[in-house]
C-alpha cells in the first residue's frame, strides 16, 4: 500500500512537468497579444511597449518559462496582469468554493446516481427500471445552463425561495451557503448523477449475475444483504473510477454553471483570465487543478483496494 | 413550557425585525463584469470606472447635456496662448484616510498619471508638460501645446485625485485598497465576487449622500442579472439587453434610466493598413462609399434591436451637441450603390473578409449587414473571431472590414483623433490624409464649440459617406433597471453609475 502511494507520488513529478511545459506552449499558440488585450481602448504604443517590459512579454519563451519555474519552486505562481494581485492569492480565495461546490454536486450525484443504479439493476425490464433509466438519460442529456436557467426561474423569480445567484460563504452564514449552492450543485450533480447510473446499473446487472451471488442466494441469505454485501461492493469499483475522475472535472471549474449562478470558483477565474490572456493566472490554475486530478486518481486506486480486499496484494 | 418557548421565539423574531428595520441601507449594484484593478492611474474597463464612480471623485464631471461642471476643483481658466491652465479646488476636501485634498495632492495625482511605471492616462495627459503649486487651493497646467480636450480628459479617470500617502505606501497594489475622495470609502473586494465600499463621514457632499453601504456584484450573464433584480437580489442592474426592453417595461416595481451613449457602433474598413485592405475595400473610394448606400441603418436598428436605438452616420450620436445637422443620416440606394461599383470598375460580387467579434448581438448585426451589402455586390464573408484574436488581427491588418464599436469620449475629439489621424494607435483602417490631420489638429489648439465645430464640419466632409475608414451604424442606449424604490437616478450618457443622491423609499 505505501509503496503503491510513494511511487504515484514520484509519478506526479513528470506528470506535472509535462503539463507545465504544455500549458506554456498551448499558451503561444493561443491567437492574441496580451500587452494589447490589455491596454484595451486605451492603446498607445509607449504603454504597450511598458507592459511587455514589466510582464517580460517581450523575451523569448523558454526564458518567460524558467523565470515562471522558478517562480513556481519557491511557491510564487506570479501576479496576475490585470488585477495587480498575487495568482496564489487568487487560486487560495476560490479554492474552498469550488471544494464546497464540487462535493455537494458529487454528494448528490453518489445519492441519486448509485441508489438509482441499484434499483434498476435489482429490478431489471420492469416498469420502474424503464422509468429510472429515462429520467436518467433526461439528467445526462439536459444542458446545465438551460437547467440552471429554468431552476432560477422557478426557484429565485417564481417562488422566490432561493436567491437567484451569488456565494455566501459557509463560514460566514451556513443556511445562507446552502441556499446560494444548492441549486448549482444540484445541476452539476444531475448530470454526474445520469452517468453514474449507467454505471452501477450495468456493474451491478455483471454482478448479480455472476456465480458468487448465485452461491450466496443458494447460502440462503437475505436478498438485501446479497445486493448490497456481495454484489454492490464488487460493482463499485468502476464507479469508483468515474467518481474521483468526475469529481477531478468538478474541481477544474464547472464553468458554465459557474457563469449562470455567479459562482467565484475556478471556473469563472479561469474564463476570465483566458478571455483577458491573462497567462499568469492560467498557468497558475490549470497546475493546481492537474495536481487535484493526478492526487484525486491516487485516491481512486487506494478507494479500490480498501472496497475490494481482493486487490491488496 | 412549550408556550414560554415559543414567546420567546416570537419575541427573538421580533427583535431582530427591529434590528432589521435599523440595519444599515445597502444598494445592491448587478454588474456585467469584473472589474480590472481599481487604480485610477493602471484601470482600463468601462466597468471599473462605474466602480469609480462612488470611491473616486474628479476634478470636473459632466451633466446630461455634455457640459462641464465642477467636482473637487470649482472652476477652471485657460491662457490667452492656450498653454497654461488654471484650477481652483474645491476647499476643505479630504481623501478617504483624512489627508487633505488640496494644491499639493492634485499635482501629485496628475504627476501620478503622468509618470506611473504602465499607466494608461499617459497618452490622455500627453499635452501637459508641468504641473505646478499657484497657493494650496490652486494649481496651474503648463502645456506643450494648446489642447482643447484637456479638461473633458478630467472629467474621467485622469481627473480622479488620489491620496499621496495611501499612493506612496500602496505603489502598484494601490489598486487593492484604493483611497480616493469620493462619496463611499473602499472595504472590501473579493475577486469576481463582490466590491463593497461604504459611506464616507467626511465627504464634502455629504448631505447629498443617503445610502450607507453599495455592494457591487459582477453577473456576466444578462438574463441572470434581470431576474436577480425581478427576484429583489439586486437593485440595479446595468446594460440591460435592447431586447429586454419591452419586458422591463412590463414589469412592474422595475423602472428604466436610459441615455443615448457617447460612442457608436461602425464598421471599418481597412483602405491602406495592409495589402489585404488595399484589394477591397481600399480599391477604389466609390466601392467604400457603394458600401455606405447598401446599409439601410433604420431596418438594421429596426431589426436585431427591435427599433430601441438609434441610427447615426457620425462620430457623435444625432443628439449629441457636437452632431453636425447639415451632415444628416442618408436613406439606402441600391441602384446608386450598383452604379458606384460598375464605374469603379470592380468585378461583383466583391468578396470582402468581415470580421466580427463572437457576441450574439454583432453576429446578428453582421448578418443584416450581410445581406444588405450583397444586393450592392458585396459578398461578406463573416469571420466570427474571439474579441482578444480580433484586436490583435486588426492591429496586423488581417482584415477587410471589422464590426468594432468605441465607448466614446465626452470630447469628440476622443471619438475621432486616433481613429483617422494618420498612424494613430486606433487608426485600424491606415486612412492617411495630410489635410485631415491639419484640420483635426486645429481643432485641438482653438477652444469652444462655435470655433471648433465648423472645422469639424469639414472634417467630416472628407471623412463621412465612406469616404473616410469608418462607416458610423447607430449608436446603443445605455440601459439602466432599478427598483422603483430607488429614489433620484438618473443616466447621463457617459454610462457611469452616479449614487450621490440617490436614496430608498
Amino acid at each position: 500500500m505505501f509503496s503503491l502511494i510513494a511511487k504515484r507520488m514520484l509519478q506526479l513529478i513528470p506528470t506535472l512537468f509535462v503539463v507545465s511545459v504544455l500549458i506554456f506552449s498551448l499558451q503561444q499558440l493561443l491567437p492574441g497579444d496580451p500587452a494589447l488585450v490589455m491596454a484595451g481602448e486605451e492603446k498607445d504604443p509607449e504603454v504597450i511597449e511598458q507592459i511587455r517590459k514589466q510582464y517580460r512579454l517581450d523575451q523569448p519563451i523558454p526564458i518567460q518559462y524558467v523565470y515562471w519555474l522558478k517562480g513556481v519552486l519557491t511557491g510564487n505562481l506570479g501576479e496576475s496582469m490585470r488585477l495587480k494581485a498575487p495568482v496564489s492569492d487568487l487560486v487560495l480565495s476560490k479554492l474552498p468554493v469550488t471544494l464546497q461546490l464540487a462535493s455537494m454536486a458529487m454528494l448528490i450525484a453518489l445519492l441519486i446516481g448509485v441508489t438509482a443504479g441499484v434499483v434498476s439493476a435489482v429490478y431489471r425490464g420492469t416498469k420502474l427500471d424503464y422509468i429510472v433509466n429515462v429520467i436518467g438519460l433526461i439528467g445526462i442529456s439536459t444542458p446545465n445552463f438551460w437547467l440552471g436557467i429554468m431552476l432560477i426561474f422557478l426557484f429565485a423569480v417564481n417562488l422566490g425561495w432561493l436567491p437567484a445567484s451569488g456565494y455566501v460563504s459557509p463560514f460566514e452564514d451556513f443556511w445562507g451557503s446552502l441556499k446560494t449552492t444548492i441549486l448549482p450543485a444540484f445541476v452539476l450533480g444531475n448530470a454526474i448523477a445520469g452517468v453514474l447510473m449507467r454505471h452501477t446499473r450495468s456493474a451491478m446487472l455483471q454482478a448479480l449475475d455472476s456465480d458468487y451471488v448465485r452461491t450466496a442466494r443458494a447460502k440462503g441469505l437475505l436478498e438485501p444483504k446479497v445486493v448490497i454485501k456481495h454484489a454492490m461492493r464488487n460493482a463499485l469499483t468502476p464507479v469508483i473510477t468515474l467518481g474521483a475522475l468526475e469529481f477531478g472535472t468538478l474541481l477544474s471549474g464547472a464553468v458554465l454553471t459557474e457563469q449562470i449562478f455567479t459562482i467565484p470558483g475556478f471556473g469563472k477565474l479561469i474564463v476570465d483570465a483566458v478571455f483577458n490572456r491573462d497567462y499568469a493566472v492560467v498557468q497558475g490554475v490549470v497546475l493546481v487543478t492537474a495536481t487535484t486530478y493526478v492526487l484525486l486518481n491516487l485516491l481512486a486506486d487506494i478507494g479500490y483496494v480498501l472496497v475490494n480486499p481482493r486487490l491488496r496484494g | 413550557m412549550r408556550y414560554k418557548l415559543m414567546a420567546g421565539l416570537f419575541a427573538a423574531a421580533l427583535m431582530s425585525g427591529a434590528a432589521l428595520a435599523q440595519s444599515p441601507s445597502t444598494l445592491r449594484i448587478g454588474l456585467a463584469e469584473d472589474p480590472d484593478v481599481l487604480d485610477p492611474t493602471l484601470g482600463r474597463t468601462y466597468v471599473g470606472r462605474i466602480v469609480f464612480s462612488s470611491i473616486c471623485d474628479k476634478l470636473f464631471d459632466i451633466d446630461d447635456k455634455l457640459n462641464i461642471i465642477p467636482q473637487l476643483a470649482l472652476s477652471h481658466t485657460t491662457s490667452a496662448d492656450g498653454k497654461e491652465v488654471t484650477i481652483k479646488l474645491r476647499p476643505g476636501v479630504k481623501f478617504h484616510d483624512g489627508e487633505a485634498m488640496d494644491a499639493e495632492a492634485v499635482k501629485f495625482s496628475l504627476e501620478r498619471h503622468m509618470n506611473f511605471q504602465g499607466s494608461f492616462r499617459k497618452p490622455e495627459l500627453s499635452a501637459v508638460e508641468k504641473v505646478e503649486i499657484i497657493d494650496p487651493l490652486t494649481v496651474k497646467l503648463v502645456l506643450k501645446n494648446p489642447f482643447s480636450p484637456l479638461i473633458a480628459q478630467l472629467t474621467d479617470r485622469a481627473g480622479m485625485m488620489v491620496s499621496p500617502k495611501a499612493a506612496k505606501e500602496g505603489g502598484d497594489k494601490f489598486g487593492l485598497k484604493p483611497v480616493c475622495a469620493g462619496p463611499y470609502k473602499f472595504v472590501e473586494r473579493v475577486q469576481q465576487d463582490r466590491i463593497v465600499v461604504e459611506k464616507f463621514a467626511d465627504y464634502w457632499d455629504k448631505a447629498n449622500v443617503f445610502i450607507d453601504r453599495i455592494v457591487y456584484l459582477p453577473i456576466t450573464d444578462s438574463t441572470v442579472r434581470l431576474a436577480n433584480l425581478k427576484s429583489g437580489q439586486l437593485d440595479l442592474i446595468e446594460r440591460a439587453l435592447a431586447t429586454d426592453i419591452k419586458d422591463i417595461k412590463a414589469t412592474k416595481n422595475i423602472k428604466l434610466a436610459t441615455a443615448l451613449e457617447l460612442g457608436y457602433q461602425g464598421l471599418t474598413m481597412n483602405i491602406a493598413k495592409s495589402d489585404a485592405g488595399k484589394a477591397g475595400l481600399g480599391l477604389d473610394p466609390r466601392v467604400r462609399e457603394a458600401l455606405d448606400l447598401a446599409i439601410d441603418r433604420k431596418a438594421l436598428n429596426d431589426v436585431v434591436f427591435n427599433g430601441e436605438f438609434v441610427p447615426g452616420n457620425q462620430w457623435v450620436n444625432p443628439e449629441n451637441p457636437w452632431y453636425m445637422k447639415n451632415f444628416p443620416v442618408k436613406g439606402r440606394d441600391v441602384a446608386k450603390a450598383k452604379k458606384l461599383m460598375a464605374d469603379a470598375g470592380v468585378k461583383t460580387p466583391l468578396t470582402i473578409d468581415f470580421m466580427v467579434p463572437n457576441n450574439p448581438e454583432t453576429r446578428q448585426v453582421a448578418e443584416v449587414i450581410q445581406s444588405m451589402a450583397a444586393e450592392a455586390g458585396f459578398d461578406m464573408k463573416i469571420r466570427i473571431t474571439e474579441f482578444a484574436t480580433s484586436l490583435q488581427q486588426a492591429e496586423q491588418g488581417n482584415y477587410q472590414a471589422y464590426l468594432i464599436a468605441w465607448s466614446g469620449r465626452t470630447d469628440p475629439d476622443g471619438n475621432i483623433y486616433s481613429f483617422a489621424a494618420c498612424k494613430q494607435p486606433l487608426n485600424y483602417s491606415g486612412f492617411c490624409e495630410a489635410d485631415v490631420d491639419a484640420l483635426l489638429n486645429e481643432t485641438r489648439a482653438i477652444s469652444g464649440m462655435d470655433k471648433r465645430k465648423p472645422v469639424y464640419e469639414k472634417v467630416a466632409a472628407k471623412l463621412l459617406d465612406g469616404r473616410g475608414g469608418i462607416l458610423y451604424l447607430y449608436h446603443r442606449k445605455v440601459l439602466i433597471a432599478h427598483t422603483d424604490r430607488l429614489e433620484g437616478y438618473t443616466q447621463r450618457p457617459d454610462g457611469l453609475v452616479r449614487v450621490v443622491g440617490l436614496k430608498f423609499k
